[in-house]
This record gives structure tokens, sequence and C-alpha cells, in this order.
């Protein structure tokens, strides 16, 4: 250990222990980004009214309380629904851009590209109200295509993203090949191309289902009633009081985002050994 | 045609190529089709959420009865209550993005220099966070920071402070949240910044007798503003809208322009001030990432966040 301490640490010869404090505030900085979601977890097997950590007495009670509540599962599944249809919508918007703005270079591409991420920029807020706006008008207020089609322009930026990366490191003289020996622009895609950027296509589609199954602020506008997202049901709660229910949902939460993450990581890796 | 046109590609004479008018057209033809891919998306955008907000900008000049009017706007300069919240947002927002900085810094530098698999150790705890939900990240706060929760329960145990401290519904609640949430938008960018800066450049510092820390501060810190200053504005950016954590964490006591919307459509139904306000949001947003394009390159800040 001691000897740890006086070997370099990098190119400048600084030793370990002349940067301990780097090591320390580091350490502090990373518990502090994860313990708080993780300490959740515990938290919510805990039988107390006031989530004790550690739990006195451990129970599923909130568990038994969320799956017992219509309300909850209700939301839990509309949630889920519109995540999958973002998905199902946004990945293949974003792949179209992202392989139209990739093949055609015209100078005002660029401009495309700024007008396609825009809705990261612009506040959430003035979006949902705008949408809000739009929907009493259509009436589309409540339903289940209006959040969908809201949330798939905020995860089109994500797969646009995402995918100009993965393009970026192919090689689309692969397609020219095989176009040139006969195939249409569409088949060399889906059968050059799309499976060599597979793992890019992969990690967006996750991006968009995420963003659509955490985002708050338009769910909160324009979904309401039966098709209640669960974070507008949870939010709502929030504002109230502290229910402890919300902890056993938000372990569920946590478990499928990490889920996803870990689908993403594998899928990137495997991605990089293979070029 | 003239054929002194094509003469900027050597080594190809067109005067040969009798179809090179034709060929010409077809490949920009061919260009426009593939662009046409990206129209599905960009209808979407402007459907969705371009002519909607075109349409809260008409609004904001109009009044109850629909006749033209300026006093949403004057309302918000002549109103004590509307400068406060404007100054709350900037402060938060500021605040946010200093502490960010400070701390997302060195834990970035370090991770830049740390070998593979504790870099990789690192990038999987900066990624968790940034992949659950924000709600669920606010509530953990909410639940930790409280009066009888388990920071004020481990601080008295430990002798740091005798009665517990309201740390939640206050501006430090929002401050702690929000740097939690905005975190990794920062260190991120400024870790990818950083991997990419040439290692020579400080060797060859130290090889010419600079100290570690002079070799630092002379040579890596400069190369990675580029990195921080993108990092600084995504986050400074995503505050100055920011909703939900405020909302939960400030309890009533930390009003953002983006609360003090939702407010004036929820409680009020005003459309007309809820889109005035808006547009000042969106403009603050747009000027800030506007006048730093003009000192940054805008395509690199938008690309670097994942």
């Amino acid at each position: 250990m001691m000897s740890w301490l006086r070997r370099p640490a990098s190119e400048t010869q600084i030793t370990h222990g002349q940067r301990l404090w780097l090591y320390i505030l580091a350490g502090i900085v990373i518990v502090f980004l994860v313990a708080p979601t993780l300490i959740v977890i515990p938290m919510s097997f805990s039988d107390s009214q006031y989530l004790e950590f550690p739990p006195r007495v451990w129970s599923t009670r909130w568990y038994d309380h969320y799956f017992a509540s219509e309300e909850w599962t209700q939301a839990t599944y509309t949630s889920i629904k519109i995540a999958f249809l973002t998905m199902l919508v946004a990945t293949p918007l974003g792949i179209m851009a992202a392989y139209g703005l990739a093949t055609s270079s015209f100078k005002f591409a660029q401009l495309i590209f700024i007008t396609l991420i825009t809705p990261m920029m612009v506040p959430v807020v003035l979006i949902g109200i705008g949408v809000f706006y739009a929907y009493v008008q259509l009436g589309m207020v409540n339903t289940i295509p209006g959040v969908v089609l809201a949330h798939t322009i905020l995860a089109v930026p994500l797969v646009l993203i995402v995918v100009s990366a993965g393009l970026k490191s192919y090689d689309m003289n692969q397609e020219r090949v095989a176009r040139s020996l006969g195939a249409s622009r569409f088949y060399a895609f889906m059968a050059i191309t799309l499976p060599q950027i597979r793992f890019s296509v992969i990690t967006a589609a996750l991006l968009a289902f995420i963003t659509s199954f955490d985002e708050v602020i338009i769910a909160m506008f324009v979904s309401g009633g039966e098709n209640s997202t669960l974070t507008r049901s949870m939010f709502n709660a929030l504002r109230d009081q502290i229910d402890p229910t919300i902890a056993s949902i938000s372990t569920i939460m946590v478990l499928i985002s990490t889920t996803l993450l870990v689908a993403s990581m594998v899928f990137g890796t495997t991605g990089r050994e293979e070029k | 045609m003239v054929a002194s046109e094509y003469q900027d590609s050597p080594g190809v004479v067109y005067e040969q190529q009798p179809n090179a008018d034709g060929l010409r057209n077809d490949a920009f033809w061919e260009r426009a089709r593939l662009l046409g891919l990206c129209s599905p998306a960009v209808i979407l955008v402007m459907i969705i959420m371009v002519l909607p907000v075109a349409w809260l900008f008409w609004l904001s000049f109009l009044d109850d009865t629909g006749a033209l009017t300026l006093e949403h706007y004057q309302r918000m300069i002549e109103k004590k209550a509307y400068g406060r919240i404007f100054y709350t947002t900037f402060e938060v927002s500021f605040l946010t993005t200093l502490i960010c900085v400070l701390i997302g810094y060195p834990l970035s530098y370090l991770m830049s220099q740390l070998s593979p698999r504790w870099a990789t150790f690192c990038l999987i705890a900066v990624l968790l966070p940034f992949w659950t939900s924000l709600l669920v990240r606010t509530y953990a706060w909410l639940v930790l920071l409280q009066r009888k929760g388990l920071v004020n329960g481990w601080a008295i145990d430990l002798g740091l402070w005798d009665a517990p401290i309201k740390m939640v519904h206050n501006l430090s609640g929002t401050l702690i949240g929000m740097v939690h949430i905005m975190l990794p938008f920062l260190v991120l960018p400024v870790f990818g910044a950083m991997k990419a800066i040439d290692r020579d450049f400080v060797k060859a510092a130290a090889n010419l007798g600079a100290s570690p820390v002079k070799a630092f501060w002379m040579v890596f810190f400069p190369l990675s503003l580029p990195g921080l200053f993108a990092g600084g504005l995504i986050v400074f950016v995503l505050c100055l809208g920011f909703y939900v954590t405020p909302a939960v964490l400030g309890g009533g006591k930390v009003i953002m322009v983006s609360m003090k919307i939702t407010d004036t459509i929820e409680l009020f139904f005003n459309w007309g001030a809820a889109s005035a306000l808006g547009v000042v949001l969106l403009i603050m947003t747009m000027g800030t990432l506007w006048i730093s394009s003009k000192l940054l390159r805008l395509d690199r800040v938008l690309g670097g966040g994942r």
C-alpha cells in the first residue's frame, strides 16, 4: 500500500499519494451518483411507513399494495405500451433520417439535422403546452396515439445521433458493391448495412423506449384518465405526500432501466469486438 | 454547357462524356430522394412541435378578446414576481452548472487516466443514473433528505449536527437533486473530450521540466476546455427549462419559469400569459445556444451528449 502511494500515476510522474485527494473526491462523487438510486431498493422492502434504512422489519407490503392497486398496474401497462409503440415509430424514422443525411451530401443536410434535434433543446414544458393546445383542437388529448407521437419527436433525435455515429464508422462502399451486383438500394441496405449497424440500432431503440417510459411533462399534459402513464401518476402522488408504494414502483423502474442499460452495454461491447 | 465548368475534377475529360449532364441530373435527384428519407421525421417534428409552438407564439400577443396586445410581456416587466422567477431560474441553472463543473471535471479527469477496467466501472456508475428515471431519482432524494430521512439520521449519529436540518423543499434540496441529474450530461462529453487529448503533449511538458501541476494547468487544462464548455452548456440549457426536480424538491419555494408556465395553464387557463413565458424561456435557451455557437462549434456541442 505504501509503495503504491509513492509510485508514479501518470506521464507527469505525479505519485498516487500526491493525488490521493483526487481518488477520494472521485469516489465520493461516484457514491453520490449511484447510492440514491440503489438505496431505494432495500428501503422499498421496509415494513414501516417511513421507509427506514436498513429496514427493521422486512416485508413486501408496498409491493402487495402496488400489485393490488388497479390504478398503478393500469398505469404501468399504459406506460409500457406507449414506450413500446414510441420505440416502434421512432426507430425506423430515425434510421431513415440518419441514412438519408449520411448518403445525400447536400449542403443543407446540416440544417435538417439541426431541425430534427431541436426537440432536445426546446424546453419540454413548451413542447408540452404546445402539444396540449394542438391536441385540444384535434381531440387527441388523453389518447395513446397522441402521447406516442409526442414522445416520438423526443426520441427521434437520440436515434438519429446514435445511428449516425454507427453509420460514420461503417464503410458505405460495401453497399455500393451490393448494388453494383444488382441489389436494389433498399435490399442492399437491409441485407448489408443494417446487419452491420445493428448494435447502434439496438442501442437507439432501447434509448427510444426509455425516453418515452421516463417522460413526465408531456405525459402530464396529454395523458390522463385510463390512459394515464406511470410517471404521471407517480408525479401527482409525489406532489401530495411521500407514498411508500412509490418506493416499490421505483425499484421496479430501476430494474427495468438497469436491464436496458446492461443490454445496451452488452450489445455495444459485442459490436466493438467485431470490428 | 461550357466544358470548362467541369475542369475542377482533375483527370476527367467531360467533353468525351455526352451523358455528363444527364448523370449530374440523375445524381442530383438520387440525392434529393435520399434526403427525402428524412421527410417523415421532419414532417412529424413540424406538426407536433414547430406548428404548435408557432401558434403559442401568436397566442402570446393576443388578449382575452382576441385583439393584438403586448400586455402579457408588459406584465412580465412590471410585476416583481416575474423578475424573481427569472432570477431564480438563472440562479438555479448557474449554481447547478458550477457545482457540476467543480465535481464533474476531476471525476472525468481521473476516468480518462484509469485503466480500461476501472474506467468502465466509473462509466457504468455515471450511466446508471443516466438511464434511471428522473422521477425515481428525485423521489430517492426526497426520501433521503427529509427531516426524518437517512442523511439527517446518519449525520446526527455521527455528531455532524445536533438537530435535523431542513434539506428538502428549499433551494439546497433542489440543487442537490439537479446536480445529481445533470452530472452525467457534463461528465460524458468532458470524458470524451479528455480521451481525445494526445497525452504526448503532457509528457513533452514534463520532459521540458514542468511540474505535474504546471503541466496540467498549462497543457492539459486548456486542451480540455472545449469539452468542458460543451458539457457546461448542455447542463445550463437543460437546467433553464427544468421542471420535475424543482417542483418536487423545491416544495413551492423554488419557482422556475417552467413551473410558472404549467401553473398558468393548469390553474388559470391563461394561454396568452403561459405562451408569453414560454416564448421568453425559448428565447433564453436559444439565445444561450446561439451565443455559445459563436464561441464554439455547435455540432460538436450537440453531438457530444452521448
